[in-house]
């Protein structure tokens, strides 16, 4: 990045002082070249993160991301921003946690305030048997190094007064807190990856939608998009729930089934949530942002969908969910609801690898958790794409897993994706 | 969303449980590539934005399970069917 | 006191007393409470979101972006709600927001001065540096800027309801094309829902001086409203926000009590309303947009509508010197309505270079100024003092008290494209609209672009036509209506190009012009990049005012069309909506229902206390006076039933009944393990698999006679494995003759368990015989009675590990059965016990239950691999056989003692080698269920391991950081008490 470039106070002051005259774009927005080394396919976090992690940590700089709309379009930019590494298994967990790590230092990463805020979050305990069940997953978290606090009535009662204590139909006998979860602001993630990306190189290219593959000698060699053909040595696919659609021109099926998860904000109002909470005899958690609006998450609406909106049952379950913890919630009001299509997998979690077809890498199956795994998913794609093989955190999310038996199976309940 | 079951009538999708795709078939155990199949069975699908046949359950109504094709894209609904009906024919 | 000395739809005889910011003031029926501080000279209502500039009343409908008040106080307080929308109640009690220390004076517009720096996207640029400082010193900052109002802190005390309605016509809005549409379809015979979010049906009618059909609009509007109200299908929601458009169903909120001081007795504060119409005609009318320009937030500045509503509904006006910025006749009309008021109008200025010249000609003979090709260049004073304007004789200042802006109308197409269609740009309308709204819905009026009275009516009665005809019914032509009203002509105007101070955009989010040319140089140049990088359209308006102007200037800077440059999604709502409406009754102890077991008020009696399973409450355990904690009295409740005899309600297993020739079949290929062979009169212990494999269930299934089976599964998975067995026999199959019901909360269940339990059970059997050693041995089940002739199923059958029954009735003796058996079993000390000794008892004895069934485990994981038959198909077999399901380091079920029985083992410890580091490579297993054993004097606890039960006798460590324990403990068989099962036979 060149020395004028560079975000900092002085920077903000002189082009306050110079009427913003000299601003220049965050990245530069491309034409697509007619050979890369690497074409990326979507730009969200994911894509922008692996652009971004080739170049800067192994160095290849002639890659693109094709972008069918405006970068940070999908599910990045339609979340509930929350990150954590608060996962049991350890086929998932240090991969989560290596997350967690990149988010710590991400900011100075990429000179670019993303505005990771680590204010915690909360599962909250209403039972015994799953006091039981939080203590094995922070017990696993503990030895992870992610770190883990079990927090008693009165110890959530501290983190979060406003909560119904008293008259809940599921009383709150506790909570399993990860202090170093919290939140980063989502749509800033892509673009301080896609600034710090083109800096080094990278073609970010937007309004190019692929509509197909191309082929030679039996590998992919590119896309063709609607801006022409590009061809690639490798083409690597990170587009969450729109996989499916790209993999069926391929011919091969995916144990991934596409759903809507809905997300809702309240009217802006002052802080009085620090840090992210979830309710664990509803579907529902929440969090504050930095502009003071509450914002909501719960399940998801429970059939394939790739409409981009959901249905009034889950609002009414999500904001029943919300009343139950939070008393006066009634008296606020929802101002704003969203949808993104979740590539729900048959287990509950990713599928990152070299294949399955040569030439192709693919990245999918978040879930409904991508955000939080962005800054790792880049990072170990980055290194499945460059070395031809998974990196050791990545390397239990293999397609071929549903084949062998070796589930990563969070929840516990099967090849059934609504209800992961 | 309305789901018109054969059985009840238009219904409101919160009576109902979607279990996911209804265009497999149990694979016949017996058969040599079983595990094969199965996997492919349990596991793979064809995920269409689009036309989509799925099983729902009423369990808040006539306890039928149902075939139903409806568009992921647009939500209409093109047909329902009991799956008894359904599988038989 | 600006209120007009005639006029309006206000009752000056109800005079309201209200106070705002803590000032006493007074209105009247029928005002709003933005209308009641207009007339009290109230100019300043709020402040700002970043800049904190005085912000007034900008609108007098739901799209106000300024008027945001804190209504009420204490429990029943509500912040952001806007001025607009409020009625005037007697001793109303509002404050501003967003201001410190007050409203007139804010230390935070001091923002102002640091706008150079503070534009869009800075602080993506900066609060860096150090690393450490984000969480402590900058996020609190900004954190503490965030927000608008105040959130409560105390429960909410009023009521919502939801509601379920079918219609054949839903019309929304009740302006003259939401009117003409209703009637139409329901003098035809339609059912119908008319619904408008006012609670004075007519939309602009009560207005505008129009004329239809011979009537004064607002005499129309109540004539139509009467009819509709008397015919009996059709249904007028006033007050009634439609919000959301979902798939087949319309959301809508009616505000029953928000009106009222408190909502009357019995009623709710809200509803909701789940309509599901066969059509629907959008009839939300249009908005005036404002225009961009420096000062255009100042408190005096008003959309031209917004002028027009509070002269001729209210009687108010915001200023005694009005000017009119606007660019259609529409608001020329206005102008002409405020002159007629008494007000006095300082100039009309029109950017267009001509003008229609009746309207020249009214203004002349009305003496009022009018500056064609003119454009206001700023408005000045922290409340509007005067405006620079700049014409075609060069720059002048006028000075007015109150400034009515119109850039043009903006069709309320928001609730067309919830099923993200997207609107066009109709140059010719200088208008958003929609070509293609969702199934079933037509649009009608200003909100399909037709802005002229008659256009309006008559859309209202063509879509209201095909609406009823395409439900069924017949139209008969009714004759045209003759309409008379304002000129709709005009063109859109956005934005004054000038560089001088802030030009707002966005009123709610205060984004100005500068922040879009910040985007636009930084590269946000799609219309969503825009909207994040600046919060364009995010604020509590939805955008309404804002996103035309930004998308406008976005793509006059970017050399695109507005076409081109596209809108953003539009989603519900449509107006903000108290979660309260969609919570409904679902608060509090009522948030999900809770299932009582027939034993629920008899255990209650005795001092039980309950723990929630699932919905169900259970009687968790029954302390007797002077017990010191629950796990002496756990101990004791187990030590009785190992001594002697005691008894718990297991009726919340779920129970199936399964009758046909083929049953025993289909349980073959459900279950691991063969039931065809089952001997009638017997029961077996039966497990079952998901199809990839896992364990879904277990249970005990009996044969009660040839062709009747009864099955139990665990409480949880109930409803889960029915509608499985249902899916098997529907869709797997179809072939099979077979039929089922729940029968769960047809019987209630006892389990009586104990060295005594056989005595005791003979006590109260009809016929003692029957359940004799040899008449009903171990697994055996049995059709009889009790009680004297109370049918009975009696199963022997054991999860405690001692001689057991299970003892069910028809559900309404359950309670009964509990006293006599209570009564019978005196002599033996029995004693009830609750989950808590049931949990400690099959933990004692080595049965897996939830904890160990928990989806992640296979039928050899949890120790019952060699139930599993070889002979046969069933579900979950194939999928099972693969590598990583019968690979020997899966984690398999073992037992783990403390080493110094001192040490406490509890579910969630993880098991590590002695010795080791803690990592995760080092994790071995945890323990997934342990007690305090009563009957071994030590915890114990089972669980999972790596090698499973070929480690047994080995040491490990058991890690618990969680907790603070780090112990040894020796892996040992999981069966703790009685090994062989010889106590269950005696």
């Amino acid at each position: 990045m060149l020395p004028h470039m560079r975000y900092s106070v002085f920077k903000v002051l002189r082009d306050g002082l110079t009427s913003n005259r000299h601003l220049q774009p965050a990245w530069r927005d491309a034409v697509p070249k007619p050979h890369y080394d690497i074409v990326i396919v979507g730009g969200g976090g994911h894509g922008m993160a692996t652009a971004y992690y080739l170049a800067k940590v192994h160095g290849l700089t002639n890659i693109a991301v094709v972008e069918k709309g405006w970068i940070g379009g999908g599910n990045a930019g339609r979340n509930t921003t929350i990150i954590r590494s608060n996962y049991l298994l350890a086929a998932n967990e240090p991969f989560y946690e290596w997350s967690m790590k990149l988010w710590e230092g991400l900011e100075q990463e990429l000179n670019y305030n993303v505005m990771v805020s680590q204010s915690g979050i909360i599962n909250l305990i209403h039972s015994d048997a799953q006091r039981d069940a939080y203590v094995r997953r922070g017990n696993a978290m503990i030895l992870n190094g992610a770190g883990a606090k079990l927090l008693s009535r009165e110890d959530v009662r501290e983190h979060l007064p406003f909560l119904d204590f008293d008259n809940g139909r599921f009383p709150i006998k506790g909570g399993l807190q990860q202090p170093r979860a919290g939140t980063a602001r989502h749509d800033a993630v892509v673009w301080g990856y896609a600034r710090a990306a083109s800096a080094l190189g990278v073609d970010i290219i937007q309004n190019c939608e692929v509509v197909d593959f191309l082929f030679q000698d039996g590998r992919i060699a590119g896309v063709k998009t609607t801006r022409g053909d590009i061809k690639a040595d490798k083409t690597a696919l990170a587009v969450a729930g729109n996989t499916s659609r790209l993999t069926s021109k391929l011919g091969f099926r995916l144990p991934i089934e596409s759903y809507v998860l809905q997300a809702f904000i309240s009217e802006g109002l002052k802080p009085f949530i620090h840090g992210a909470f979830t309710f664990g005899a509803g579907h529902f958690y929440c969090s504050q942002s930095d502009k003071g609006e509450l914002v909501f998450g719960g399940d998801i609406d429970g059939y394939n969908s790739y409409a981009q909106r959901g249905n009034l049952p889950v609002v009414e379950d999500v904001f029943e969910g919300g009343a139950a913890l939070i008393p006066f919630l009634p008296r606020l009001r929802y101002l704003r609801q969203w949808a993104g299509i979740c590539d729900m997998s048959m287990d509950g979690s990713p599928i990152m690898c070299v294949g399955p077809v040569p030439g192709l890498y693919l990245n999918a199956a978040w879930n409904y958790g991508g955000f939080k795994a962005t800054p790792a998913s880049g990072w170990c794609f980055a290194h499945t794409i460059a070395r031809d093989e998974a990196h050791p955190l990545n390397k239990n999310f293999r397609i071929d897993r549903f084949r062998t038996g070796h589930l990563i199976d969070e929840k516990g309940v099967g090849a059934q994706p609504n209800l992961h | 969303m309305l789901i018109d079951c054969p059985y009840c009538g238009a219904r409101d999708s919160h009576e109902f449980t979607y279990r996911g795709d209804a265009t497999g078939t149990r694979p016949d155990p017996a058969a040599e590539n079983a595990g094969e199949a199965f996997h492919d069975y349990v596991y793979l699908r064809d995920n269409p934005a689009g036309d989509h046949l799925g099983w729902w359950y009423h369990g808040a109504g006539c306890r039928q399970w149902l075939k139903v094709s409806r568009n992921t894209l647009t939500h209409a609904i093109n047909a329902v069917r009991l799956a008894r009906d359904e599988v038989k024919s | 006191m600006s209120r007009l000395a005639h006029g309006g739809l206000i009752d000056r005889s109800r005079p309201l007393a209200f106070k705002f910011a803590g000032k006493s003031y007074a209105g009247y029926a029928g005002d709003t409470l933005a209308s009641a501080l207009i007339a009290n000279d109230v100019k300043i209502v709020g402040r700002s979101f970043k800049y904190h500039r005085p912000r007034g009343i900008m609108t007098a409908g739901s799209e106000e972006p300024n008027a945001l008040v804190a209504l009420r106080s204490g429990a029943r307080h509500e912040p952001n709600t806007r001025a607009t929308m409020v009625e005037l109640f007697d001793g109303l009690e509002a404050f501003g927001q967003n201001a410190f220390p007050s409203l007139g004076f804010d230390a935070m517009a001091v923002n102002q001065l640091l706008s150079r720096f503070i534009g869009a996207g800075f602080y993506y640029k900066t609060f860096m540096w150090p690393k450490a400082f984000w969480e402590l010193l900058y996020e609190p900052v900004v954190r503490n800027s965030a927000g608008i109002g105040i959130a409560g802190a105390e429960p909410d005390p009023d009521h919502y309801e939801k509601v379920t309605a079918y219609c054949d016509v839903l019309v929304i809005g009740a302006g003259a094309a939401g009117l003409t549409a209703a009637l139409t379809a329901a003098r035809a015979g339609a059912r119908v829902i008319i619904a408008d979010e006012d609670h004075l049906p007519g939309g602009r009618l009560n207005s505008e001086n129009v004329v239809i059909g011979g009537h004064d609009g607002a005499q129309y509007a109540k004539a139509a409203i009467a009819e509709l109200s008397s015919l009996p299908k059709v249904r007028v929601l006033t007050r009634t926000t439609v919000f959301g458009i979902y798939d087949d169903t319309y959301a809508a909120v009616e505000r029953v009590g928000d009106h009222l001081a408190v909502p009357e007795a019995f009623k709710p504060r809200q509803k909701l309303w789940r309509i599901i119409p066969k059509r629907t005609i959008l009839a939300a009318g249009a908005i005036s947009q404002p225009i961009v320009f420096p000062g255009n937030d100042r408190p005096g500045v008003m959309l031209a509508q917004g002028l027009q509503t509070y002269i001729n509904r209210y009687a108010v006006t915001p200023g005694q010197h009005v000017a009119f910025f606007a660019s259609n006749d529409a608001a020329w009309t206005v102008a002409f309505e405020a002159a007629k008021a008494g007000i006095d109008v300082a100039a009309i200025i029109d950017p267009r270079p001509e003008i229609r010249a009746d309207l020249a000609a009214e203004a002349k003979v009305r003496g009022l100024r009018t500056l064609l090709g003119a454009v206001v260049e700023q408005a000045h004073g922290s409340t509007l003092k005067a405006i620079s304007v700049r014409g075609s004789q060069g720059t002048e200042r006028i000075a007015v008290d109150a400034l009515a802006v119109s850039g043009g109308h903006s069709p309320n197409i928001q609730l067309a494209c919830h099923h993200r269609g997207r609107p066009d740009w109709n140059e010719v309308k200088g208008a958003l609209l929609v070509s293609e709204p969702p199934p079933g819905m037509a649009i009608a009026g200003a909100a399909a672009g037709h802005f002229a009275i008659s256009a309006c009516v008559a859309s209202g009665v063509e879509t209201g036509t095909k609406a009823a005809v395409d439900c069924g019914y017949s139209v008969a032509k009714a004759p045209v209506l003759a309409c008379s009203g304002h000129s709709a002509d005009g063109s859109a105007f956005f934005h004054v190009k000038t560089q001088k101070g802030f030009a707002f955009v966005d009123l709610q989010t205060d984004v100005t012009v500068k922040d879009i040319n910040i985007a636009v140089r930084e590269g946000f140049r799609s219309v969503e990049h825009l909207k994040r990088y600046t919060a364009l359209g995010m604020g509590a308006d939805q955008g309404k005012l804002s996103n035309l102007n930004g998308l406008a200037i976005l793509a006059e800077k970017t050399g695109r069309t507005i076409q081109d440059t596209g809108t953003t999604i539009y989603r519900p709502p449509y107006t903000s909506v108290s979660f309260g409406a969609l919570v409904g009754h679902h608060r509090g102890k009522d948030f999900r229902p809770t299932r009582l077991t027939p034993t629920h008020f008899w255990a209650k009696k005795l001092g039980a206390k309950f723990t929630e399973t699932g919905a169900w409450l259970r009687a968790q355990y029954f302390p007797k006076p002077g017990e010191i904690d629950w796990l002496q009295t756990v101990q004791r409740e187990v030590k009785a039933v190992r001594s002697s005899a005691g008894m718990i309600d297991v009726s919340t297993f779920g129970k199936i009944d399964l009758q046909g020739p083929d049953v025993g079949q289909f349980l073959d290929r459900v279950y691991v393990n063969t039931f065809s062979t089952l001997p009638v009169g017997k029961a077996r212990y039966g497990v079952m698999l998901r199809e990839d494999g896992m364990v879904m269930d277990d249970g005990t299934t009996a044969r009660l006679s040839d062709a009747q089976w009864v099955m139990t599964t665990t409480t949880v998975n109930a409803v889960k494995v029915f509608s499985h067995l249902e899916y098997c026999l529907q869709v797997l199959w179809p072939d099979l003759d077979v039929r089922m019901a729940s029968i769960s909360e047809q019987w209630a269940q006892i389990a009586l368990a104990g060295p005594n339990a056989r005595k005791i059970l003979q006590k109260i059997a009809d016929e003692p015989g029957r359940v004799e050693n040899a008449a009903l041995p171990v697994m055996g089940a049995t059709q009889t009675s009790v009680m004297g002739g109370i049918k009975a199923r009696i199963f022997r059958l054991s999860f405690s590990g001692e001689l057991g029954y299970e003892v069910a009735v028809p559900a309404r003796y359950g309670e009964k059965l509990a006293e006599a058996l209570v009564a019978a079993g005196e002599q033996f000390g029995i004693t009830p016990y609750g989950t808590e000794a049931l949990a400690m008892m099959r933990i004692e004895k080595g049965h897996v239950s939830g904890p160990e069934l928990n989806g992640q485990t296979t039928v050899t994981d949890i120790g019952l691999g060699k139930m599993a038959s070889k002979k046969k198909d069933y579900i979950g077999r194939t999928l099972a056989e693969r590598p990583g399901l019968v690979d020997e380091n899966r984690l398999g079920f073992v037992g783990i003692m403390p080493v110094n029985k001192k040490n406490v083992v509890r579910a969630g410890i993880h098991l590590l080698p002695l010795g080791a580091p803690a990592t995760v490579e080092n994790d071995l297993g945890y323990i997934s269920s342990a007690t305090q054993s009563a009957t071994l004097g030590h915890a114990v606890g089972v669980g999972f391991l790596k090698g499973g039960p070929k480690r047994i006798g080995e040491r490990l460590r058991a890690f618990d950081p969680l907790r603070g324990g780090d112990f040894e403990v020796e892996i040992c068989s999981p069966h703790f008490y009685d090994p062989q099962g010889d106590r269950v036979r005696v």
